[in-house]
């Protein structure tokens, strides 16, 4: 122990960095295309009961994260009404597995990635829209070639607000997906449990310093990304 | 031909309007919030009408009462917004081709002569917020006009510019309708641009039609609608240029009236020319003044006099082949007695008839 360095990872620490990417970029990979559409629908549709569409939509923002987890569990479990049906169809089981990691950070991400790119679209000028439909641009068409390059930056952001809020969920990922090292024990968890263990200080130290370089790697990329797609979309 | 007649009730009026539109430019010219803009949307197919019917040439763009409402996307009507509305992310030539890229059949219009005639060669790969305004205005003239439209629907496309932009894309507009055949309804505020651009005029007031017809019919009675004051009461005339005088700086042009002089026209012998002689700008006298700077006089015979206000009053002449129209004080009518059949000489100015 004394031997090693206090900033080399253990095998241990790299396999829950890792793990955590992993399971932060499957689950904003996932939810993005619901995401892009659920901002449509919010921000374009006129519907009866999209009041409670909407609220439904931002209840994993104001819900304790154990509760969302236990809500997957009922759901998703092997023995919840999709959980049983994905498995029986598709052998696909979800509960504590990284996949189920992966889902419960994707749920609670989730309203934090529509309302970014519920913005960007609310910022899109619906007359450029109009403009492209007298040049003859159908509905999909027009989606495609203006309003999505247009914004483009807003769901860039939500996709980094959403890997970040993904790599640091800890109470619905325990909950549905367990503490599994090498499995579903991500960055918070293995944080946690190094607290727990005695002699783990250092350990719980190094990790949270790893989480916080993330974080802030994380920021500057997105930040450097967001100002190239402004420059080539020349939006403000 | 383009008939519209359609009704649509809006917030703080009750739009209802019935109107043709030929192959040439139609102004349709009234104050902000005459419903003019509505029209062209209507047209366009981006807003629908509860009531009514629009045709351009043999389609029937949208019937009510036979639920015809072809979508937007499928009407070929070119628009030019007064913003300009260029797509932002794609660059000139991107933009110029996106109508272009998606109409369907065979093209009459092709890229090369519109970005030529357009005079924007040099800006294909700008991006839009890189143009100033007049550029921009040009750039989204060729995006409609390269899309293949029936119809070129214009809204307001000077009005956000300062004049000296105006002036920029003036001379393009003009040539736009004589180059490439497309009926054009073009709808503005501004006075000078229906003088100088429109062959017919269609006056908007209160959502209501108050007059339509060619601009030398709705222009040229003494009872002239209120809404086209601002245009003013005038003639036009038809003519050809007969001469050039080098020397003198000045062109003849021949016209119903007899021969018009006005400063030196870079126009061939031969061509046709229009020019419009506001009432404003025509003076009368008695007899032929002697010595006296205005380039042009001829004979005329009044045949109607009508006051307009308390303090002007309206003539309407007969001269030569052609009529002249001219706007005076009530004192000058009543000082040279002017009355119908008087005999009277008719002055205009050269520079009142220089563009």
């Amino acid at each position: 122990m004394a031997a090693e360095s206090a900033f080399v990872l253990s095998l241990a620490e790299q396999q829950a960095v890792w793990l955590s990417l992993v399971v932060a970029l499957r689950s904003v990979a996932f939810s993005l295309p619901f995401a892009v559409l659920t901002a449509w629908v919010l921000s374009r549709g006129r519907f009866w009961g999209k009041t409670v569409f909407d609220s439904v939509v931002h209840l994993p923002l104001v819900l304790p994260p154990v509760v969302v987890g236990y809500l997957l569990l009922i759901g998703f479990g092997v023995r919840g009404p999709i959980g049983h049906f994905l498995y029986e169809n598709f052998g696909i089981r979800l509960a504590f597995t990284s996949e189920g990691a992966s889902l419960a950070t994707a749920v609670m991400a989730f309203p934090l990635m529509v309302r970014a790119i519920r913005l960007a679209l609310d910022a899109v000028d619906r007359g450029l829209e109009d403009a492209a439909r007298t040049l003859g641009a159908g509905a999909i068409d027009r989606f495609m070639s203006i309003t999505l390059p247009l914004m483009l930056p807003g769901i860039l952001a939500g996709a980094v607000v959403a890997f970040a809020a993904s790599l640091g969920e800890f109470g619905a990922v325990i909950t549905f997906a367990s503490n599994i090292p090498g499995e579903t024990q991500t960055l918070p968890l293995a944080i946690y449990q190094a607290i727990q263990t005695p002699d783990g200080d250092a350990m719980a130290a190094r990790l949270a310093l790893l989480s916080i370089a993330l974080a802030l790697g994380g920021l500057i990329l997105s930040e450097i990304l967001a100002r190239r797609v402004r420059a080539m979309t020349g939006t403000p | 031909m383009i008939s519209v007649d359609i009704a649509k009730r809006l917030d703080s009026f009750a739009l209802n309007v019935a109107f043709e539109a030929g192959g040439g430019v139609t102004a349709l010219f009234g104050r902000s919030g005459a419903g003019k803009s509505t029209i062209v949307k209507a047209i366009a197919g981006l807003v629908r009408p509860e009531r009514g019917r629009i045709q351009v040439g043999e389609v029937v763009l949208f019937d009510a009462a036979h639920g015809v409402n072809v979508p937007a996307e499928r009407r070929r009507a070119g628009v030019v917004f007064q913003d300009g509305r260029l797509f932002p992310h794609l660059n000139v030539k991107q933009n110029l081709l996106y109508g272009f890229a998606r109409a369907k059949g065979e093209k009459a219009i092709d890229a090369e002569s519109v970005i030529r005639m357009l005079g924007i060669e040099a800006l294909l790969e700008r991006k839009p917020a890189t143009l100033s305004g007049g550029e921009r205005q040009r750039v989204a003239v060729g995006r409609a006009l390269l899309a293949q439209p029936r119809v070129l629907l214009m809204d307001e496309p000077l009005a956000s510019l300062d004049v000296a932009r105006k002036g920029e894309v003036l001379p393009y507009l003009e040539e736009l309708n004589a180059r490439f055949a497309i009926p054009i309804i073009y709808v503005t505020h501004d006075a000078d641009e229906v003088l100088r651009l429109a062959s017919d005029v269609v006056l908007l007031a209160g959502g209501t039609v108050a007059a339509s017809g060619t601009l030398a019919a709705v222009t040229g009675r003494l009872d002239l609608p209120v809404e086209a004051e601002a245009l003013g009461l005038g003639v036009i005339l038809e003519g050809r240029v007969d001469s050039h005088d080098a020397a003198r700086g000045l062109s003849a042009i021949a016209t119903p009236l007899g021969a018009f002089r006005l400063p030196l026209l870079a126009r061939e012998i031969g061509a046709r020319v229009a020019i419009r002689v506001a009432a404003r700008d025509v003076s009368i006298a008695l007899e032929r003044p002697a010595a006296i700077s205005v380039q042009n006089m001829f004979d005329a015979v009044v045949e109607e006099v009508r006051p307009s206000g308390p303090h002007v009053a309206r003539l309407a002449m007969r001269a030569g082949e052609g009529r002249l129209l001219a706007e005076l004080t009530a004192d000058a009518v009543v000082r040279l007695k002017l009355d119908a059949g008087a005999r009277v000489v008719a002055l205009v100015k050269a520079v009142a008839l220089a563009r």
